[in-house]
C-alpha cells in the first residue's frame, strides 16, 4: 500500500529509503525531504509530551494531489515517513498505525544486531523483506 | 546422434540408446567435458591431452562420476576397459556412453559385459559421495546440500518451469539421481551455472530427477521468457527448490528426505567445538552471550561486517540482541560455512534453527550437572559445593579451550591451592568479563570471587555473616582483657590460632594444668577469693590486670610472697603458664600473614574453645572454692595454734 518508505535519522539524513515505482524515485525522495519540515514542526509542537504510541504517530503530514504522506517518530527522534497513493481507497488510520508499528519493530530488530552501528544505512535483509511486504501490496 | 556415434566404438556393437538415455548421457558427457572448463564441442583444454579433434570428457570428472555410481573399483575398471577408453586413451562420446550404459547394467545387477548393454537398461544412478567432493574442492564435511547453492544461484525461475514440464512428461521414467559432475560446495566463482543447475537437482531420493532438463541447461544460461506463473508446488517439491522465493519448499523436501546431509548440518565434533567456544565466552551454557561480546568474537573471523550482520540476523532468531547456545552454534556454523566458501542462505536452514539444534543435540549429561549447579535457585550454601563439582568437571573440558582461557588461567594464580582452585579463578575471570556485559541477560552468578580454597569457600558459604563483626564479638565476649590478649595473637594465624586454645584443652584432666588454661577466668574469681585471704589479695589483685606473659612471672613471685598454701596451685599454674606464654610469642610473628582467613578459622575455633572453657570455668570455680575453704581452715588452725605458741 505504501508507495515509498523512508527511515530518517535524528540528524535528518536518510537511513533507509525505498520506493516501489522505481522510476519516480527522485520525486519521492524530494517529498520525503520536504515532509521532514512538517515532522519537525509537529515534534516541537508536542513539547514535553508523554511518550506513548499516539504521540509517536504523527498522522497525515501533508497531502498532495496524488499522494499522502504520513509520519511517525520514535523516542530517539528517528523518523519514519511513508508515502501512500491517494488513489488507494482511503486507508484507515489504524492501518497506517499498524504499518508504522511493524516498521518500528523491524527497526528495533535491526538495532539489536551488534554489527549494526546506529547511523549506518540499514542493510538488513529482514528489514527489506518487511518493507517489501508492506509495499508490494500495492501491486 | 549417440546411436550413430556408437559406430566409433570399434569393438562394441552398435549402441542403442533410448531417447531418455540419449539426453541423460549427453548431459553427463557435456558436464564431464564442461567441468574441465570448456564446453562440449568447443574443444576443451583436456582435449589437447587426448586425441585432437574429438570432444572428450576429461578424465577427472569422469572418474568422479564413475565413483559416484558407487560401484566397486574393480567394476569400474572393467567398465573403462570395456568401453574402450583405455584402449583409445580418452573418453570420447562413444566410450563415455558405453561406460554409462555399463554402469547402468552393473547397477542393475547385470554382469559387466558388452552384451549387457544391448538390452534396455534404466539410467545409471550416480551418488555423489563426500570424499569425491572433498577431493574436488576440499570443503566442509557435509557437502550434499543442494540448498547451499540455491541462494546464490540466481537461477531463473523459468528453468524450473521447464523442468516441471519435463518432469511431468516423463514421470514414468525410473527414478534416477542426477549425475554429478561437481560437488555443490564450490563458491560462486567456481561454478558455471550449468553445473550448479545439474547438481542442484540431486539428492532427493524420492524425487524423479529427470535428465531432460540438462539438455536445456546450456541455453538456460540466458534468462528466458516463460512467465513466472508459479509452477506448482508439488513438482518443485520433487526438485530442489532453488529459487529464493521457493525457499519455503525446502522444509517440505526435508520432510521427504528426512534432512539429508548438507552443509548446514552440524556434526557432533563441530557442535562440541562450538559449545566449547561458547563456554569460553560465557561459562553458563544456559545463559546468553551479549551482542558486544559476540561481535568481538565473530569479528575475529575476518568476515566483512555486512556479512556478519547478516549472519547475526539469521541466527538471532528471537532478535533479543543476545545469543543463546543454539543460536550461537548456528551463527558459528554459518560463519564457518561462509569462510569455506558457502554462500549464506536466505533464511536460517531448518537444521540450524534453535529448536532443531536443541532437539538434535541434547546437552550431554555432564552439562546437565552443570546446569543443575548453575541454576539460579541454588542457595548460597549449596553453591560452593556445587562449584566444586562444576570446577572438577569443567577442568576436564576446559583442557581443550583455546588460548584466551588458558591465558586467563595463567593470570589468576593468586593463592591457589589445588586444581579445583585454579578452575575457580579461571572461571571467575571468564565469568567476570562477560558478566559485566551480561548484566541484563546473564543470570547472576553469586559465586564468591575472592575464595582461595574450597574449604574457605565452603565455610564462607556456611557462615554468611561478614567477618568484621566477629572480631568485635570476640572482643566483646572477652570477659577480661586477658582473654583478648590470649587469643588475639592467634586470631590472624590460621593454624597457629588453634594452638593456644588446644594447649588449654589437654591439660584439662589435670586440675593444676586446667587452672592455667582458665587463668583468665580465675582472675575474677581470684579477685573475689582474696576477700577471704587478705595477704594474697593485694598480689592477686595486681595479677588480673597484668598481661598473661607477665602473669606467670607474678605467679612465680607469688610463692615468695605468699604462704605455702597457695604455692602448690601457683607453682603448678606458673609452670604450665610459662609454657603458654612461650606459645603466644611465635603466634605474634605469624599475625601479619593470612589475617582474614586465619581470623575466621580462629573465630570458630575460639567459639568452640569458649564453650569448652566455660565448662572448665565452672569446674575450676568449684575447685577453687574448695581450695580456699581448705586454706581458710588451715589458717584458722594456724591462728589457733599460734597464740598457743606465742603464749
Amino acid at each position: 500500500m505504501a508507495v515509498c518508505v523512508a527511515v530518517i535519522a535524528k540528524e535528518n539524513y536518510p537511513l533507509y529509503i525505498r520506493s516501489v515505482p522505481t522510476e519516480n524515485e527522485l520525486k519521492f525522495h524530494y517529498m520525503v525531504h520536504t515532509s521532514l519540515d512538517v515532522v519537525d514542526e509537529k515534534i516541537s509542537a508536542m513539547g514535553k509530551a508523554l511518550v506513548d504510541q499516539r504521540e509517536l504517530y504523527l498522522g497525515l503530514l501533508y497531502p498532495t494531489e496524488d499522494y499522502k504522506v504520513y509520519g511517525y517518530v520514535t523516542n530517539s527522534k528517528v523518523k519514519f515517513v511513508m508515502v501512500v497513493d491517494s488513489s488507494n481507497t482511503a486507508l484507515r488510520d489504524n492501518e497506517i498505525r499498524s504499518m508504522f508499528r511493524k516498521l518500528h519493530n523491524s527497526y528495533t530488530d535491526v538495532m539489536c544486531n551488534p554489527f549494526y552501528t546506529p547511523g549506518d544505512r540499514i542493510q538488513s535483509r529482514a528489514f527489506d523483506g518487511m518493507v517489501t511486504s508492506m509495499m508490494i501490496q500495492v501491486c | 546422434m549417440e546411436a550413430a556415434a556408437s559406430g566409433g566404438c570399434g569393438s562394441g556393437p552398435p549402441l542403442l540408446l533410448s531417447e531418455g538415455e540419449q539426453q541423460c548421457y549427453s548431459e553427463l558427457f557435456a558436464r564431464c567435458a564442461g567441468a574441465a572448463g570448456g564446453g562440449p564441442g568447443s574443444g576443451p583444454p583436456e582435449a589437447a591431452r587426448a586425441a585432437p579433434g574429438a570432444s572428450t570428457a576429461a578424465s577427472g570428472p569422469v572418474a568422479d562420476l564413475f565413483r559416484a555410481s558407487q560401484l566397486p573399483a574393480e567394476t569400474l575398471h572393467q567398465i573403462t576397459e570395456l568401453c574402450g577408453a583405455k584402449r583409445v586413451g580418452y573418453f570420447g562420446p562413444t566410450q563415455f556412453y558405453v561406460a554409462l550404459k555399463l554402469i547402468a547394467a552393473a547397477q542393475s545387477g547385470l554382469p559387466v559385459r558388452i552384451e549387457s548393454i544391448k538390452c534396455e537398461l534404466p539410467l545409471p544412478r550416480f551418488m555423489m559421495s563426500k570424499t569425491d567432493a572433498e577431493i574436488r574442492f576440499g570443503n566442509m564435511a557435509e557437502l550434499h546440500g543442494t540448498k547451499v547453492q540455491i541462494p546464490y544461484l540466481i537461477t531463473e525461475k523459468n528453468t524450473f518451469k521447464r523442468m516441471d514440464d519435463e518432469d511431468k512428461q516423463q514421470e514414468t521414467q525410473s527414478p534416477t539421481m542426477s549425475p554429478l559432475a561437481s560437488p555443490p560446495s564450490s563458491p560462486p566463482h567456481y561454478q558455471r551455472v550449468p553445473l550448479s543447475h545439474g547438481y542442484s537437482k540431486l539428492r532427493k531420493s524420492t524425487e524423479q530427477m529427470h535428465p531432460a532438463p540438462y539438455e536445456a541447461r546450456q541455453p538456460l544460461v540466458q534468462p528466458e521468457g516463460p512467465s513466472l506463473g508459479g509452477p506448482g508446488a508439488k513438482p518443485l517439491r520433487h526438485q530442489a527448490s532453488l529459487i529464493r522465493s521457493f525457499s519455503v519448499e525446502r522444509e517440505l523436501q526435508d520432510n521427504n528426505s528426512s534432512y539429508p546431509d548438507e552443509p548446514w548440518r552440524i556434526t557432533e565434533e563441530q557442535r562440541e567445538y562450538y559449545v566449547n567456544q561458547f563456554r569460553s565466552l560465557q561459562p553458563d551454557p544456559s545463559s546468553f552471550i551479549s551482542g558486544s561480546v559476540a561481535k568481538n568474537f565473530f569479528t575475529k573471523s575476518k568476515l566483512s561486517i555486512p556479512e556478519l550482520s547478516y549472519i547475526w540476523e539469521l541466527s538471532d532468531a528471537d532478535c533479543d540482541g543476545a545469543l543463546s547456545l543454539p543460536e550461537f552454534c548456528a551463527a558459528f556454523h554459518l560463519i564457518v560455512a561462509r569462510k569455506n566458501g558457502y554462500p549464506l542462505p536466505e533464511s536460517l536452514p531448518p537444521t540450524l534453527q534453535p529448536e532443531y539444534l536443541q532437539a538434535a543435540f541434547p546437552k550431554p549429561k555432564w552439562e546437565c550437572a552443570l546446569f543443575d549447579s548453575y541454576s539460579e535457585s541454588v542457595p548460597a550454601n549449596q553453591q560452593p559445593r556445587d562449584l566444586n563439582r562444576m570446577e572438577k568437571l569443567s577442568i576436564k573440558d576446559m583442557a581443550d579451550f583455546p588460548v584466551p582461557t588458558q591465558d586467563v588461567t595463567g593470570d589468576d594464580k593468586q593463592a591457589l591451592k589445588s586444581a579445583t582452585d585454579e578452575a575457580l579463578p579461571k572461571d571467575m575471570e571468564d565469568s567476570a568479563t562477560p558478566k559485566d556485559s551480561n548484566s541484563l541477560k546473564a543470570r547472576p552468578r553469586s559465586r564468591s570471587y575472592s575464595s582461595t580454597s574450597i574449604e574457605e569457600a565452603m565455610k564462607r558459604g556456611e557462615d554468611p555473616p561478614t567477618p568484621p563483626p566477629r572480631p568485635q564479638k570476640t572482643h566483646s565476649r572477652a570477659s577480661s582483657l586477658d582473654l583478648n590478649k590470649v587469643f588475639q595473637p592467634s586470631v590472624p594465624a590460621s593454624k597457629s590460632g588453634l594452638l593456644p586454645p588446644p594447649p588449654a584443652l589437654p591439660p584439662r584432666p589435670c586440675p593444676s594444668q586446667s587452672e592455667q588454661a582458665s587463668e583468665a577466668e580465675l582472675h575474677p574469681q581470684l579477685n573475689r577469693a582474696p576477700s577471704q585471704a587478705a595477704e594474697s589479695s593485694p598480689a592477686k589483685k595486681d595479677i588480673p590486670y597484668s598481661q598473661p606473659p607477665s602473669k606467670p612471672i607474678r605467679r612465680k613471685f607469688r610463692p615468695e610472697n605468699q604462704a605455702t598454701e597457695s604455692q602448690e596451685p601457683t607453682t603448678a599454674v606458673g609452670g604450665p603458664a610459662s609454657v603458654a606464654t612461650v606459645k603466644p610469642h611465635p603466634t605474634v610473628q605469624k599475625q601479619s600473614s593470612k589475617q582474614k582467613k586465619a581470623i575466621q578459622t580462629a573465630i570458630r575455633k575460639n567459639k568452640e574453645a569458649n564453650a569448652v572453657l566455660a565448662r572448665l570455668n565452672s569446674e575450676l570455680q568449684q575447685q577453687l572454692k574448695e581450695v580456699h575453704q581448705e586454706r581458710i581452715a588451715l589458717e584458722n588452725q594456724l591462728e589457733q595454734l599460734r597464740p598457743v605458741t606465742v603464749l
